[in-house]
């Protein structure tokens, strides 16, 4: 019980993943700590989005086992050892975790409360009425509380990744997974995402883990930064010490190129 | 649209108030063509509602099924589409009852036609199913929806709009291809007309209130569909003018 409560939240152990001959992630170790920011950023192709699919279970994995607050996830203990878990395991697990997408994914049939409560009262089985009430104040914590009736075709970019995030939340998850949810929006819209962000990340006792392109916010809203680079960890620390003084030359390069474009 | 629909209407109308006005002969005719119509209406929705039914069960199983399961969905589909309607009525009414099952030819009909067209509605659920975003699905993983549950309240919803029209389509494949069960002793619409026109010769009176019955009931089934189709699209289409 001692190791759940102090060991990391997050613990991937010699994880591989290979498409084909293709080896997009190889023996990746990392650890993340109950409530800690972690910024993944990397070239194109460095395998930053498969390491949330892995998370989320959306991908396999080919080899290793990805740890979530203190059990494994991908594997289950059976007779003494681990084997592969089977999809009873994996519902128990995932759902302390959730996952804000690039495209969104909102439920185009759905109104945003809709979208807020349909695996509240579906999964966790909550009474509608409280799934309401809680997805009412997700929408007014990400400022759309107007727009509870809308559907996603009648709301912004901004407005539909706020939304998925308050979806996301409703699920109460231990840990967020953010996949340059940014990405899509025209300029004048990623502030308002970023500012949600921000709030959750003080106001709610998150392990946030981001792939993001934004820099600038990395820096400021991070505890640590990792830079990937050909499907590994190439250097990481502290924003101030990645950003400020990276070491690795592949780091060096890319930082000068990504503040080059802008 | 409204102006294919009004269209429609007109010549329907048209057509009904010519056999009216110029054939005196119309009233005589008209009550065993009903009849008919009747039993070809009859079959049509036997037939619909069968081919629904099959079809989205099989069209998941071949999807999501399990092997032996996905295999009998994939055979069924197979046999239904690559014979011919005309056998497989056949089959049905002559062969079965070698193996001791005897059937109405009513139920023959509306098994073989609602099969057949299942077969083939079962490709076009797997179509719809197939064109919703991955993107779904992985929502639907990430909150921890079990399959079942998402099939159900988020893709299922969205392909249903993209399955109507095509749908439509079958349902009136199905309406004309009725007109060959009269080749297993059922009296439908085209069959009255051929009785009557043997014994009468007014053969122009007649098969052009026939015509005029089968563009009726298909225009229902367009406009049935394209009710379904906005009620469907309801929220899709919300706020996309
Ligand atoms: N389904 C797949 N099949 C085959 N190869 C894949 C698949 N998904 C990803 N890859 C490959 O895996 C590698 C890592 O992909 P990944 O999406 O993790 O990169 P990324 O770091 O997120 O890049 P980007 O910044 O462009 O999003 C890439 O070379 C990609 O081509
Ligand atoms: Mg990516």
């Amino acid at each position: 019980m001692s190791d759940k409560a102090n060991g990391p939240m997050v613990r991937f152990e010699k994880v591989t993943k290979r498409y084909g001959a293709l080896t997009v992630l190889d023996a990746l170790d990392l650890e993340i700590a109950p409530n800690e920011k972690v910024s993944i950023i990397g070239p194109s192709g460095s395998g930053k989005t498969t390491v949330l699919r892995m998370l989320m279970t959306l991908e396999r994995i080919n080899d290793g086992v990805i740890h979530v607050d203190g059990e494994p996830l991908t594997h289950m203990q059976k007779g003494g050892g681990l084997v592969p878990a089977d999809e009873r395991h994996l519902r128990r697990v995932r759902g302390k975790i959730g996952m804000v997408f690039q495209h969104f994914n909102l439920f185009p049939h759905m109104s945003a409360l809709k979208n807020c409560i349909e695996a509240p009262v579906n999964v966790l089985d909550l009474p509608r009425k409280e799934a309401e009430a809680r997805a009412a104040e997700l929408l007014d914590m990400v400022g759309l509380g107007d727009k509870k009736g809308h559907f996603p075709s009648q709301l912004s970019g901004g407005q539909q990744q706020r939304v998925a995030i308050a979806r996301a939340l409703a699920m109460r998850p231990k840990v967020m997974l953010f996949d340059e949810v940014t990405s899509a929006l025209d300029p004048e819209l990623v502030g308002e995402v970023l500012n949600v962000i921000r709030r959750l990340g003080t106001e709610h006792n998150l392990t946030m883990l981001m792939v993001t392109h934004q820099m600038g916010f990395a820096r400021e809203f991070s505890d640590r930064v990792c830079f990937f680079y050909g499907g590994r960890i190439c250097e990481q620390g502290t924003p101030d010490e990645l950003f400020g003084s990276p070491r690795q030359e592949r780091t060096k390069q890319f930082l000068s190129a990504v503040l080059e474009a802008g | 649209m409204a102006l294919r629909t009004l269209a429609v209407c007109a010549i329907v109308c048209f057509a009904a108030g010519l056999s009216v006005a110029s054939f005196a002969s119309f009233r005589e005719f008209l009550p065993g063509l009903l009849q008919g119509a009747l039993v070809t209406i009859e079959i049509t929705i036997g037939g619909c509602v069968l081919a629904v039914l099959v079809a989205v069960p099989a069209a998941l199983a071949k999807m999501y099924g399990p092997r032996p399961v996905r295999w009998l969905a994939v055979g069924y589909i197979e046999i239904f589409r690559g014979t011919s309607a005309l056998v497989q009525l056949f089959w049905l009414f002559f062969v079965l009852p070698h193996f001791g099952i005897l059937l109405e030819p009513l139920t023959v009909a509306i098994l073989a036609l609602g099969l057949n067209v299942g077969a083939y509605g079962a490709e076009v659920v797997r179509g719809a199913v197939s064109a919703v975003p991955r993107g779904q699905w992985e929502a639907t993983v990430a909150l921890n929806m079990p399959r079942t549950l998402a099939l159900r309240r988020i893709i299922l919803p969205q392909a249903l709009v993209a399955m109507i029209p095509p749908w439509g389509n079958l349902f009136i494949e199905l309406l004309k291809a009725t007109a060959l069960v009269s080749l297993i002793t059922i009296t439908d619409l085209a069959f009255k007309a051929q009785q009557m026109n043997q014994i009468t010769f007014k053969t122009l009176q007649i098969f052009t209130i026939v015509l005029v019955f089968y563009l009726a009931i298909s225009t229902v089934i367009t406009a049935g569909m394209r009710a379904l189709e906005n009620w469907a699209a309801r929220g899709l289409a919300r706020g996309r003018q």
